[in-house]
């Protein structure tokens, strides 16, 4: 009996594959670009094979015009779903733009499931088009965001697309939203280590993503999609600035006896910071005020400054300043 | 109606009755959980069933930690990829996941769409999942590529396809689901029903109910929408730790390879003892009155 391979065999650098590529193309990148087997057919082939295609993507020069702009480029990822990604952009964001002289936004590349829209309280907003690009909605006067939230007709809508049609509007979001000035730009992403991702990083590496903050739940099932997340992250070369461990115990508002939902069976985050070697920025307990805040579109921070979780996230934005070396 | 068109996955799943689908547009609200309930709990209904269970999760593979197969491997035979069975020997709960294909366990699946169009087709034409009552497909949260190939692979198969919507009650996961809801309108996938998960979380100290993350939601949009209210699920920290601890331990540590088979059987008598199990057998009962009317609007379509 045979084990099976990991397969295909020879996964090809996946940065370089094109969004309609066969299955087994070799890559862009490959010597066997244009050449191997798979590559008969491919409407790519003639480009692979003339060796064009190592040019850089054609949107690369207008993303990296645009970003000229902004400062600070910050990731929110996580492998798992539902682990508080888009709460946490929101905190972040919210956060940064608490100081009036800060330029902050948010960009949203969860096509299928956009959360921020409706977290940050403007999910009935649209976005509006003019010659210098398409303008973010604002929060207040300092803090804007993009979603693709803003461009469905209802809530209802369904965003059925696949890999590319994801893949170009996420490069529309990088070069044809007008942010003006940025302080910080987080981008807040889907569950995963797919499409959305290796988009978002190939279209800012020339910029400089400066580093991107993993969220986990204590739980094992979540770590070990966090875990695979780090490995996506070293293997795009994008910098780790930390781990953000959610739902690390509950409060129970009658009783105020701490007690753990998500129960850290294999150690919690601390042990994957310490196997991983990746800095584990902080713990926020779980308050349901924080889902509430989030369905309600406010603010947090500002809503219950005297909530634990209040000063758990403060403590993680201030240390990830500190790492960025930002006052 | 056309003639139902034979393709190899068509093939392949010719010996299996119900496929059930979970899915939900949010991450995190339970999908892989409630699809290893619904497996454990079909498989514990009778002593004769068999069930299969494919996560279609590819960069986020969490059943074979749930189902306590975490680190087995996938064998080749002439017939095709062998599942790893969860019950061992008695080989009636069946399990598939790239998990299984992984070398280590915290690589990565960097894949973009036609990478994981062909590993779904593979799992659906090259699995030898042998004969099934069941087949509970896990999928990853959102609409996209997993969804869009799994649908078109299944078409053959249409007449015994049909979903379950998992959503808490937070109103950004409703939204989601409700998302979700639309997809299966316009791809024609019939809904059995809504599950609510994580709905209220009970004290250990003092019995106090907490939600968590809000209440009820799910049931008003199931009555909304027209589409069957499964049950709720309140947040279990027995099942949770259940879930997440279901390591397999190896009992010939010198040999490798875990002894699967007895951690499965015990997974089983584990969670019967759990409070989920309980709410859960409710949810079993409605959505298995409801199966045959699904399936048989959807054959006469």
């Amino acid at each position: 009996m045979l084990a099976v391979q990991q397969p295909p065999a020879g996964i090809p650098d996946p940065r370089s594959v094109p969004e309609n590529a066969p299955e087994h193309c070799p890559g862009t990148e490959s010597e066997l670009a244009g050449k191997s087997a798979a590559c008969e057919g491919c409407p790519n082939q003639g480009v692979c094979a003339s060796g064009a295609a190592k040019d850089p993507d054609p949107a690369l020069p207008f993303v990296r015009e645009r970003m000229t702009q902004v400062n600070r480029k910050i990731l929110v990822l996580s492998g798992k779903g539902g682990v508080g990604k888009s709460t946490f952009a929101a905190q972040l964001g919210w956060a940064f733009a608490s100081d009036p002289d800060v330029q902050t936004g948010i960009m949203d590349v969860d096509i299928c499931g956009p959360s921020i829209p409706t977290i940050l309280g403007i999910a009935s907003e649209q976005v509006h088009a003019s010659a210098a690009g398409w303008s973010p909605v604002y929060v207040q006067d300092n803090l804007g965001a993009m979603s693709v939230g803003f461009m469905l007709p209802s809530s209802r809508d369904a965003v059925m697309w696949r890999g590319p049609k994801k893949n170009g509007l996420i490069a529309q979001f990088l070069k044809d939203v007008d942010w003006g000035a940025l302080d910080y730009l987080v981008v807040d992403t889907p569950p995963g280590t797919s499409d959305e991702h290796l988009s978002v990083v190939q279209l800012l590496k020339e910029s400089g993503i400066d580093g991107a903050v993993l969220i986990t739940t204590p739980q094992e099932v979540a770590l070990q999609d966090v875990a695979r997340e780090i490995d996506f992250c070293r293997k795009v070369g994008v910098r780790v600035l930390g781990l953000v461990e959610n739902m690390a115990g509950f409060v129970c508002p009658n009783c105020r006896t701490e007690s753990q939902i998500f129960r850290p069976t294999t150690g919690g985050a601390a042990r994957l910071a310490k196997e991983t070697g990746v800095e584990l920025l902080g713990s926020v307990p779980l308050d349901p005020r924080i889902g509430k805040s989030a369905d309600y579109g406010v603010s947090f921070l500002d809503e219950y400054p005297d909530s634990p979780a209040t000063s758990a996230y403060l403590n993680i934005i201030q240390r990830l300043k500190d790492i960025l070396g930002d006052v | 109606m056309a003639a139902v068109q034979d393709t190899p996955v068509s093939r392949r799943l010719s010996s299996i009755k119900h496929i059930i689908i979970v899915c939900s547009g949010k991450g995190g609200v339970g999908k892989s959980s409630v699809a290893a309930q619904l497996a454990l709990k079909l498989y514990a209904s009778t002593p004769n069933v068999r069930v299969g269970i494919l996560d279609v999760d590819l960069t986020g593979p969490s059943i074979p930690r749930m189902l306590g197969v975490d680190g087995s491997s996938v064998h080749q035979s002439s017939d095709g990829w062998v599942p790893v069975y969860a019950d061992a020997s008695e080989a009636r709960l069946a399990c598939m996941s790239v998990g299984f294909l992984l070398k280590r366990k915290g690589d990565s699946v960097v894949w973009r769409g036609p990478k994981k169009n062909a590993m779904i087709r593979q799992f659906l034409s090259d699995v030898r999942w042998g004969e099934l009552d069941y087949l509970v497909v896990d999928t990853p949260p959102g609409t996209s590529d997993e969804h869009l190939s799994l649908l078109e692979h299944l078409s053959p198969v249409h007449d015994r396809l049909s979903a379950i919507i998992v959503t808490t009650p937070q109103a950004v996961a409703l939204m989601d689901a409700v998302k979700c809801l639309s997809f299966t309108r316009a791809v024609n996938l019939p809904v059995l029903g809504i599950v609510e998960n994580m709905s209220g979380y009970v004290c250990p100290c003092c019995g106090e109910v907490s939600n968590v993350f809000s209440t009820a939601g799910g049931e008003e949009m199931a009555r909304r929408e027209g589409v069957r209210f499964l049950g709720a699920l309140p947040v279990d920290t027995e099942l949770v730790s259940l879930l997440d601890a279901a390591e397999a331990t190896p009992p010939k540590a010198e040999s490798g390879v875990p002894d699967a088979g007895s951690v499965g059987i015990e997974l089983v008598r584990r969670y019967q003892a759990t409070p989920s199990a309980k709410h859960f057998g409710k949810v079993l009962d409605t959505l298995q009155d409801a199966l045959p009317a699904i399936e048989r609007r959807t054959s006469i379509l």
